[in-house]
């Protein structure tokens, strides 16, 4: 039994920002995701769950009770901003302290309350600091500690590591999700970051436009998107639409870069003539200049296709090949030791796709 | 460029003469009446109880006023900068209307709506069949207080609006999202943090209050004399010259302690506080339903405008019915004074001092913002300050200045209606600093490079590249300059010549006279001025420069 239902839920802004009859669940507990792109909604679903929007349509029900209509802080929610909305003219303590001032509680227990949340974020003796001496890090550990204060029942967060550089940012993440998890909060946390949602989420829901697109854990989204949007945004390089020929034991998909051979992984669509995505494990595909005479050695079963390379992005150890195939695109991730010469745009090379690279994702329409 | 660094001599030059040498002679003057004790008119003023009643209540009045500013302004701040409606751009510029009418425009404004002649008591006499006017707060504290809060209120309004509209509304909600209410979130969050545009406003409209001229003079009556009122009277009626020069440094003291301090908060305002780009916050703004701002539209439209709108009809009411007669009656001298001067004149004494004030002031400010805007000048700070100063200087104490500095040869102005334009300038010219002062910092250095390199001479680059880039500010300051001089009360009343006599100075003398044919007078002469002063900046809210200074 889900502790938060939103169910259908409906709010249009003039200049166009929207959410469009969204749904979603939460269990107790759970860490749940919203991913996509900026202006997609994620934002403005958190506001209304927390009450500082009211919706035009749908409701939103939390331990059984209706919400609408609540004040945010009749709701008992938390909320972490993107740009942290510290208060600049307080404290550390005057920060932390403000939610539980608001409940009225003994200055004794405030201060104790503090004294262990600042423990708790790894602050403690930071009391009497001021805003604008904090660095990045600290001063999200301190907005965390103001939301976590009052206990609310749900804590969501806007983006809040957005600002910091990687490093920080995946120490952070770590951490955040291991308090979460250790005082079993239910919580709500919106990225456009995908490596962040995979860090910190126990499930994930991508939005587009204004939409759910599609919501469960990372594996069942890994194992059949339902778009290439989805796809796409789970950082899968190579999606596209194909058509689907069985003969026999063997099926085949025409796409834009040509017909492939399917492997057995995913479900396999049972008529020719079905609508899949088809997807390509990058890793997987075998790439040599077409001068090169070693093709043919070590060929895995597979299609041949040629192309030309468009372009090279390095990362590290490893290159992203992108290689213009008939009326498409793949990536390939190659080597450097996968070339005897080096390769560039404009090279024409050919590409094998063995068979257990392709998935084939069944779709409506 | 050396030749052009000393261009910055000639305005030096101009405050040193007429600013600095009147105040000395002030001071001059209050200590030169005793030459063994030294501070005889001080320990005079400040051993007898009117005067040192002048000062308390000089003090107490400016902060009931303040108060009362401080109340009106911070809702029509937080409309402004939380809101959006239709309308709203409108609506700012007509707020702003009542801050650059002339003093006695104001004041008269305030007769023609609640004098014993005034709409709201004929309104009230026609209505309930009284023959007594009902409301009769001309000659009270009220009216005062009303009226400096319509004076004043404005700049609450500007300078809290833009601070709130930048003040980041995550903080707001936030506070919401950790239990706080509305109110306990205004206490906690939202006032704190504008605390310091809110202080920095009240001082403001305080230093205005505290040297309130015309407003006092005209509705309070002989017996709520403030220091400006009484160094004023010391002067023109009393001719206690050293007692109206302690007075006036007395007042002097005090303002200039005020300014000390709005220049602190100013400084701390701009530090600590969370400020967020206007588009950020836009988002957010709370929406009403259409009929609440419509309400609250007109509603603000009508207690904006109605004392001159109140103005303009009684202008153009004589014996219950609309007529000229009270314009009409301008041009005859009933009673057949010797001082008499056509309105024709009139208008035109006002026009071309408030012309002549405007190219003064143009030129001295547009030299000094140029001195004061290069990169890396030493010691440009205190420069802007000394060019402020005449800012914190009343216009009677101003005016006083000049009847002590200028009374004998080589400098005998007393004859000239030059001393008024030099009066009109000084008061006006720091508003065209204020105002070229942003446009010019804005300017990027390479276009004058740009220009140089392209063979333009340094004239030329002038002409073709500051000019048409400043023109906006130029004339934003220049039309205050104009609106300046035009309502300019305290010092032309000390210093005009008959002959030479202003609109606002006639006015007050016609008001001085009794009937009611010499208020209709006043009326009709107030209702030209206005007229006037709002053409002007109806002109410049189009081509105002963007979110513009601090004024």
């Amino acid at each position: 039994m889900p502790i938060l239902e939103v169910s259908e839920i409906s709010k249009s802004f003039s200049d166009g920002y929207a959410v469009e009859s969204v749904s979603l669940t939460a269990e107790r507990g759970e860490i749940v995701c919203l991913l996509g792109p900026s202006g997609c909604g994620k934002t403005t679903l958190l506001r209304l769950i927390a009450g500082l929007e009211e919706p035009d349509r749908g409701s939103i029900t939390f331990d059984g009770r209706a919400l609408n209509g609540l004040l945010p802080r009749e709701r008992g929610f938390g909320l972490m901003f993107q740009d942290l909305a510290l208060f600049p003219h307080m404290d550390v303590t005057g920060n932390v302290s403000f939610g539980l001032r608001m409940q009225h509680i003994e200055k004794a227990g405030i201060r104790k309350r503090v004294d262990e949340l600042l423990e708790m974020v790894d602050l403690a003796g930071y009391g009497h600091r001021k805003v604008h001496e904090l660095s990045g890090g600290e001063r999200q550990r301190v907005a965390l500690a103001r939301s976590l204060a009052p206990e609310p029942k749900l804590l969501m967060f806007d983006e809040p590591f957005g600002s910091l550089d990687r490093g920080l940012r995946e120490s952070l993440q770590t951490e955040v999700r291991a308090i979460l998890k250790t005082i079993g909060m239910t919580s709500i946390y919106v990225t456009h970051d995908r490596d962040e949602a995979f860090a910190i989420a126990d499930s994930l829901v991508v939005m587009d436009e204004g939409s759910v697109v599609q919501a469960g854990t990372a594996r069942k989204l890994f194992a059949a998107p339902v778009s290439e949007l989805v796809a796409r945004s789970l950082g899968l390089k190579n999606v596209m639409p194909g058509t689907v020929t069985i003969t026999g034991a063997e099926t085949t998909v025409t796409s834009r870069i040509g017909t492939l051979v399917a492997g057995d992984a995913g479900p396999r669509p049972a008529v020719t003539g079905s609508n899949v995505l088809v997807l390509v494990d990058e890793r997987q595909i075998v790439v040599r200049h077409s001068s090169s005479s070693d093709l043919a050695a070590g060929l895995d079963v597979g299609v041949a296709l040629n192309g030309v390379v468009e372009g090279l992005q390095f990362h590290g150890g490893e290159s992203d090949l992108i290689i213009r195939i008939g009326e498409g695109r793949l990536t390939c991730l190659v080597r450097p030791g996968d070339f005897t010469t080096a390769i560039s745009a404009g090279d024409s090379v050919d590409v094998v796709v063995p068979s257990h690279a392709v998935r084939l994702v069944p779709r409506e329409g | 460029m050396a030749a052009r660094r000393l261009l910055i001599l000639g305005p030096l030059v101009y405050l040193a003469v007429f600013f600095l040498y009147p105040l000395g002679a002030i001071l001059a003057r209050s200590l030169d009446a005793d030459p063994f004790i030294g501070f005889g008119p001080f320990t005079s003023l400040l051993g007898d109880s009117y005067y040192l009643g002048r000062i308390w209540f000089t003090i107490w009045q400016a902060t009931v006023s303040t108060m009362l500013t401080v109340a009106v302004g911070l809702p029509v701040a937080y409309l402004f900068a939380r809101h959006e409606f239709p309308g709203k751009t409108l609506l700012k510029a007509i707020s702003t209307v009542p801050f650059i009418m002339p003093t006695i425009v104001v004041a008269m404004g305030f007769l023609a709506l609640f004098g014993s002649q005034g709409i709201v008591n004929t309104t009230l006499m026609d209505l309930f069949g009284l023959d007594k006017p009902p409301v009769r707060i001309t000659n009270t504290l009220l009216i005062i207080f009303l009226a400096h809060a319509f004076y004043n209120y404005s700049i609450v309004v500007r300078i809290v609006s833009t601070f709130w509209a930048n003040l980041n509304p995550r903080l707001e909600e936030s506070a919401a999202m950790l239990g706080a209410g509305r109110f306990e979130t205004f206490r906690n969050v939202t006032l704190p943090l504008l605390l310091p545009a809110i202080v920095s406003s009240a001082v403001l409209a305080f230093a205005f209050a505290f040297t309130s001229f015309g407003v006092v003079l005209v509705l309070g009556g002989p017996q709520f004399a403030t220091l400006e009122v009484a160094t004023y009277e010391l002067t023109a009626k009393l001719f206690r010259l050293e007692l109206a020069g302690a007075l006036a440094i007395i007042q002097l003291v005090f303002t200039y302690a005020f300014l000390l301090v709005y220049t602190r908060f100013q400084a701390n305002a701009a530090v600590r506080v969370d400020l967020v780009p206007r588009e950020a916050t836009s988002r957010s703004k709370r929406r009403a339903s259409q009929t609440v701002y419509l309400v609250v539209i007109v509603l603000g439209l009508v207690i904006v405008l109605s004392p001159l709108l109140a103005l303009f009809e009684r202008a153009f009411t004589s014996g219950g019915h609309y007529s000229l007669d009270h314009f009409k009656n301008l041009f005859s001298n009933d009673t057949g004074s010797y001082f008499y001067l056509s309105p024709i004149a009139i208008i035109w004494n006002s026009m071309r001092f408030a012309f002549a004030t405007m190219v003064i002031s143009l030129v001295l400010g547009t030299i000094v913002a140029y001195f004061l805007a290069r990169p890396r000048s030493r010691g440009s700070g205190v420069l802007d300050a000394l060019f402020m100063m005449p800012l914190g200087v009343s216009a009677v104490i101003m005016g006083f200045g000049f009847l002590m500095a200028f009374n004998r040869p080589p400098l005998d102005l007393r004859a000239s209606w030059i001393i008024l334009i030099i009066a009109h300038s000084l008061i006006a010219y720091p508003f065209v600093i204020r105002s070229v002062l942003p446009a010019l910092r804005g300017m990027p250095v390479q276009l004058r490079e740009a220009a140089a390199v392209l063979g333009a001479s340094p004239f030329k680059t002038f002409l073709h590249i500051d000019l048409p880039i400043l023109a906006r500010a130029l004339l934003v300051g220049a039309t205050f300059a104009f609106a300046v001089s035009m309502g300019e009360f305290g010092a032309s009343l000390l210093l005009v010549r008959p002959e030479f006599t202003t609109m606002p100075v006639a006015i007050f003398r016609l008001l001085g006279q009794p009937g009611e044919a010499n208020l209709g007078q006043a009326l009709a002469m107030s209702s030209i001025l206005m007229v006037i002063v709002a053409m002007g900046f109806l002109a410049i809210e189009r081509f105002r420069y963007k979110d513009m200074g601090g004024f």
